[in-house]
């Protein structure tokens, strides 16, 4: 089966059948991560920007690297010196950008919507790269890629986030790619990190305070990051939250012996993290940092390998 | 696009002895395939190996390695087709470097699909030799490439299209000639 992209803008608006395809395209550059000799020929010449208004480190190193592997190059704009910092408007910026003559453009943003409002003012590809509390769809591809690389299947399993799930546009992504494939999701945390109207973001999504119980028979734990900075706040200071939620090896045995570890990252240790949780054997995060690469190669050849009118393909 | 069928090449039992014949060419030229592997270029390459690895095995007694490689990232038309060529994974499980590798493919016609599966192979190594067998050889090259080991040639009109079938792909072995109807 085969599928016309036009951008990658969330996990919402993909099918399930949209999502297997996307992550069998991802498996196909997973080999290439193991060549001795990994860098293609194949987006020779196509260019993309990196736009990031809002800063990413590992997000963007991954879109580069996945570029750079597939022979395409990147033009790189960050929000400390870009000119919205003097005042120029989304549209303008992007508009500017986009007459540089880019392929594809891949757009992090602290607005949410942000990237669905570029696509549709730009006759270029958009890459969601992270909007606001929104989306993170490469993320969540990724996610789907390691999970279903180590448990065999996506299907059917049960899933337990664990953290700041009302600022997380990870949590957002997973929830709606994996209750696409019939999974148990269970959303734990600080009450004031877990609205309760998230209730009706998919069926078999289940809130649960108690991370004890949340996370019994999970096939699969997410930790999220927590930002230290909303945790100065005085209604839950840094102590009582490693004391409530931070994963620990303790509360990781009551998921499922063979239950995965996974977390976007950055991650801190002795934060919501125990450091032995980290580098245990369930540990997937490095997995998910390959994987990246994998996911955004795959979504890059799809965006910008082809020509939009050109011919019918024929083998020689 | 619409083709409609000009004349059957092979039937199924001259498409079955001509890839025995391959495999016996393979044996004869390589004494006893010593050293070589062979690399099936995807669809119908994979197969073809397969079964001249079988020919060469009952010949031999030896088991050839087997390599699958997908070509669609090396394609050189990428950005001249609309839809997306699916990308599948190249599954060679053995080192290329030094070694004698046989490229198979069903039909040998412009040679861009060599050309493509030869960048591939370099990316994986420094094979001592690469060498080619193909079921069809159709003309019309577009490149300096020729192949070792080749089943049958025909004489084919730009217009034409060799269809080679095979049991494990199509449920039946045959090569049709084919013309384009536009």
């Amino acid at each position: 089966m085969s599928f016309t992209f036009r951008h990658l803008l969330g996990t919402e608006a993909l099918t399930r059948d949209e999502i297997t395809f996307l992550l069998e395209q991802s498996r196909a550059f997973q080999g290439i991560q193991q060549q001795p000799l990994k860098k293609l020929a194949t987006l020779r010449g196509k260019s993309a920007v990196l736009a990031f208004f809002e800063t990413s480190t590992r997000t963007r190193i991954s879109f580069t690297t996945a570029a750079a592997r597939l022979g395409a190059d990147t033009m790189n704009l960050q929000a400390e010196s870009s000119s919205t910092q003097k005042g120029e408007s989304l549209v303008d910026t992007v508009r500017t950008l986009e007459a540089m003559k880019p392929d594809v453009i891949v757009i992090r943003h602290a607005a949410s919507g942000a990237p669905h409002f570029v696509a549709k003012r730009l006759g270029i590809p958009v890459i969601n790269a992270g909007d606001g509390l929104h989306e993170h769809p490469t993320q969540g591809l990724l996610d789907a890629l390691t999970i279903s690389d180590r448990l065999g299947r996506l299907d059917d399993l049960n899933v337990t986030i664990v953290g700041d799930i009302r600022h997380s546009r990870v949590a957002r992504s997973n929830i709606h790619l994996l209750s696409k494939f019939g999974c148990r999701i269970t959303l734990c945390g600080p009450a004031m990190w877990l609205p309760p109207e998230m209730a009706g973001m998919a069926p078999n999504l289940r809130i649960e305070p108690r991370l004890d119980e949340a996370l019994r028979g999970a096939n699969v734990v997410m930790v999220l990051r927590v930002q230290t900075e909303r945790l100065r706040e005085p209604s839950l200071p840094a102590e009582e939250y490693i004391r409530l939620y931070q994963m620990t090896p303790a509360r990781l045995a009551l998921a499922r012996a063979d239950a995965m570890l996974m977390h976007p990252g950055p991650m801190i240790r002795g934060l919501e993290i125990d450091p032995a949780v980290a580098d245990s054997p369930q540990s997937c995060v490095l997995e998910q940092v390959t994987n990246g690469v994998a996911v955004r190669m795959a979504i890059l050849y799809l965006l910008t390998a082809t020509a939009p009118g050109g011919a019918a393909a024929q083998a020689g | 696009m619409p083709t409609r069928e000009k004349t059957q090449l092979l039937s199924a039992a001259q498409t079955g002895r001509t890839i025995e014949r391959l495999g016996h060419e393979i044996v004869e030229k390589t004494g006893e395939a010593h050293g070589i592997a062979l690399i099936g270029i995807r669809r119908r390459g994979v197969p073809l190996a397969h079964r001249l690895a079988g020919t060469v095995r009952s010949a031999t007694g030896a088991e050839v390695p087997i390599g699958v490689l997908d070509i669609t990232l090396y394609r050189d038309d990428l950005s001249l087709v609309s839809a997306h060529p699916i990308v599948q994974s190249t599954e060679i499980p053995f080192s290329v470097d030094g070694r004698d590798l046989i490229l198979v493919d069903d039909v040998l016609f412009t040679g861009r699909t060599v050309r493509a599966a030869i960048n591939g192979l370099f990316d994986l190594g420094r094979p001592r030799r690469v060498q080619l067998c193909v079921l069809m050889d159709r003309g019309h090259r577009e490149l300096p490439i020729e192949a070792a080991y080749v089943g049958r040639r025909v004489e084919t009109q730009s217009n034409e299209v060799v269809e080679v079938h095979l049991k494990e792909i199509d449920g039946d072995d045959r090569v049709l000639l084919m013309e384009r109807l536009s």
